[in-house]
């Protein structure tokens, strides 16, 4: 059991044909994930990864021909907003979308439209999912993690490698890890894989990574004081982050007075979460 | 990205807001020119991309052209918050009767933008937010539908603007919407947007923070760049792709990835350090990018140590390593370097750096405490 992708998840890829997606269509064909086609316009008919992937013309023909219910889009982010609508009108279920950097009005009207269908979205600007032993969705690197019982979510892309890894060297096994990215309109948020990771039997306890920027984790810990039986650690990173400047991240911002990391680690304390200091420290929390 | 307010204004007009007449110049007697083409009464307005700039005295009436020459050569000459004025604003004073805040910004919570208007404006309006939140009125715009017509009449209302001035107002709501939408904006502004005795509605001063991820869609708005407001290596960082902030501490560090950039700040601090820079070489970057990355921490004069923590995952271990070299031949740091490699081609990573003079590293913790022993004098070796 895990939650959002397992071995059997039919997975197409958009925009694998690149330079970036061929390399991580490679990695994640290695690593097991059910990876059945890949869509690039006007590639249609060719074999990539030693013949072992078609390539379609669209999301369209790629979902008729292998059933595909999941894509991961590795388009640049101009083209991102126009993949992930594709994907959704194609009858796409799971979109996980890596590419960093969509403009905000993009996503905007993304979100708006995917909130009238029963699609479901992870990221932009995130690393995708893991689930290890089972699939592995994006970019995170299948070798730092073990199969386990702590579900992960994340803002953060290396940041989440880190805790993957602080979690292995400890003998810590993961049930599913979701990057839900760090962009500030994106599409599954904490309280959805904290929901999910509550319901999931293989999951026992749930580590929480934030950043500076957003009102996400304070919501979540509402969430979390209310509806989660199971053991929570979090990390919040940008504590020492200053007001009015963007770290990297389009969401990671300190402005007029909200999205401090001192109020978000607070609202967790308060709602039962046992805040890291730093994230080697997390294994060491449960 | 911010725009000047004569920048903001003019956009604004070309979406059938009126502005007063007016224009912008670099030098006194360009200033003395525009006051008397316009005539009457002019405001001298400093353009720097700050706020306060009133309270500096950067913004003056004028009641001749004499006298806004005068005035334009006192303000060209000052610094506001640290940045010089280049250029100053004469516009036509507007007969000011009642000020109101209109403006436009992302609600990330509700996933859409919202406009806003208060019949208080030119004050600050964060402050009436705090104080009189009832006297803001805020309408969530669909970004599928556009603002509509009813919604902007309901924000009339609601700020009690007298009945003649709604038709006016739809105009100026729905232009400042179209701006907003059609130059990706984060923030478009109009306060104060005034009634003026004459009974016209204007927008006297302008604002807009521009999206920098849409600005390939907007290369004309993208060449408006205003440089004085970053500093010299934030914009060499740029230059290279790299996300780069100077802070005040003395550890430079290089990482890839925002949040564990961030994170790497904060554990620094955690052990007694202060980080002196946020620095994100970005996902695949290669040995090129990693040596500028380096070349730009190091100019920073108040360096001590440099911590560099790469999580390897698109970027390579490897490809860290050779561009660490490269930049070690080339900029000669006589300042101790902390290195933490783990994840993809780490391994091949450390073969590299083996025999280069650096302080290895194995957990996150240890690289920081590393680097800020080193950061005091500390002998690591």
């Amino acid at each position: 059991m895990s939650i959002l992708v397992d071995k059997n998840t039919k997975l197409i890829g958009q925009g694998i044909t690149g330079r970036e997606g061929l390399f991580h269509a490679q990695r994640m064909l290695e690593y097991g994930t059910n990876l059945v086609a890949g869509v690039t316009p006007g590639k249609g008919g060719e074999w990539i990864l030693d013949g072992k992937v078609p390539v379609f013309d669209s999301v369209k023909l790629a979902k008729e021909a292998t059933g595909a219910t999941a894509s991961v889009i590795f388009v640049p982010s101009r083209f991102a907003a126009d993949a992930i609508f594709e994907a959704a009108d194609a009858g796409i279920r799971l979109i996980v979308c890596i590419a960093e950097g969509i403009p905000v009005l993009d996503m905007m009207r993304v979100r708006n439209y995917l909130d009238q269908k029963d699609v479901r979205l992870v990221g932009p600007n995130c690393p995708g999912l893991l689930t290890p032993g089972e699939a592995q969705v994006g970019i995170i690197p299948g070798n730092i993690a073990i199969t386990g019982d702590v579900g992960v979510v994340s803002r953060s892309g290396t940041l989440t490698y880190e805790v993957l890894y602080a979690l292995k060297e400890k003998n810590m096994g993961v049930s599913t890890c979701v990057g839900i990215g760090g962009d500030p309109v994106n599409g599954t948020n904490f309280i959805d894989c904290l929901r999910l990771f509550e319901l999931d039997p293989k999951t026992k306890k749930i580590v929480l990574i934030g950043e500076i920027g957003g009102t996400d984790e304070e919501q979540a810990a509402e969430f979390i004081r209310n509806n989660v039986t199971k053991p929570v650690v979090g990390f919040i990173a940008g504590q020492t982050a200053p007001p009015g400047k963007r770290m990297g991240h389009a969401g990671a911002i300190v402005q007029g007075g909200t999205g401090l990391a001192v109020d978000k680690i607070k609202a967790l304390e308060d709602a039962g979460v046992r805040v890291a200091k730093h994230p080697e420290e997390i294994p060491e929390l449960f | 990205m911010k725009l000047h307010e004569y920048q903001s204004k003019l956009i604004f007009a070309e979406y059938g807001v009126p502005i007063p007449k007016g224009r912008v110049a670099a030098t006194a007697s360009e200033a003395k020119q525009i006051a008397k083409e316009l005539g009457g009464r002019v405001v001298v307005k400093s353009q720097v991309l700050v706020g306060g700039r009133g309270k500096a005295g950067g913004i003056r009436l004028a009641k001749n052209p004499d006298e806004a020459g005068d005035l334009a050569t006192q303000i060209l000459g000052m610094e506001i918050k640290g940045l010089p004025v280049r250029k100053v604003l004469v516009d036509e004073a507007a007969n000011i009767e009642k000020e109101i805040y209109l403006g436009i910004t992302n609600d990330r919570a509700a996933r859409c933008p919202v406009m806003m208007a208060s019949s208080e404006g030119g004050v600050d309006i964060e402050e009436v937010a705090r104080e009189t939140p009832e006297k803001i009125i805020k309408v969530h715009i669909d970004p599928l539908m556009g603002l509509q017509g009813y919604q902007a009449r309901d924000i009339a209302a609601g700020i009690d603007l007298p009945r003649e001035h709604w038709r006016s107002f739809g105009v100026i709501a729905a232009g400042l919407w179209e701006a907003y939408k059609k130059s990706d904006a984060n923030l478009a502004e109009i306060n104060p947007l005034v009634i003026t005795a004459e009974g016209n509605l204007q927008a006297v001063d302008g604002k807009m923070v521009l999206d920098d991820n849409a600005l390939f869609r907007h290369p004309e708005l993208a060449d408006k760049r205003d440089l004085d407001i970053e500093d010299d290596s934030e914009i060499e960082a740029r230059k290279y792709g790299l996300s780069y902030i100077k802070l005040d501490g003395d550890i430079g560090c290089m990482v890839n990835g925002a949040g564990l950039a961030m994170t790497t700040m904060d554990v620094i601090k955690l052990f007694g350090g202060e980080p002196a820079n946020f620095l994100d070489i970005g996902g695949g970057a290669g040995a090129e990018k990693v040596a500028a990355a380096f070349r730009i921490i190091l100019s920073d004069k108040n360096i001590k140590a440099v911590l560099i923590n790469i999580f390897g995952g698109i970027t390579r271990g490897d490809e860290v390593a050779r561009g660490i070299l490269a930049a070690m031949e080339e900029v000669k740091p006589d300042v101790p370097m902390i290195v933490r490699l783990v994840g993809t081609n780490a391994e091949e990573g450390r073969q590299l750096l083996a025999n280069a003079d650096l302080i290895t590293a194995e957990t996150l913790a240890d690289a920081a405490q590393k680097a800020v022993a080193a950061a005091k004098g500390g002998n690591l070796k």
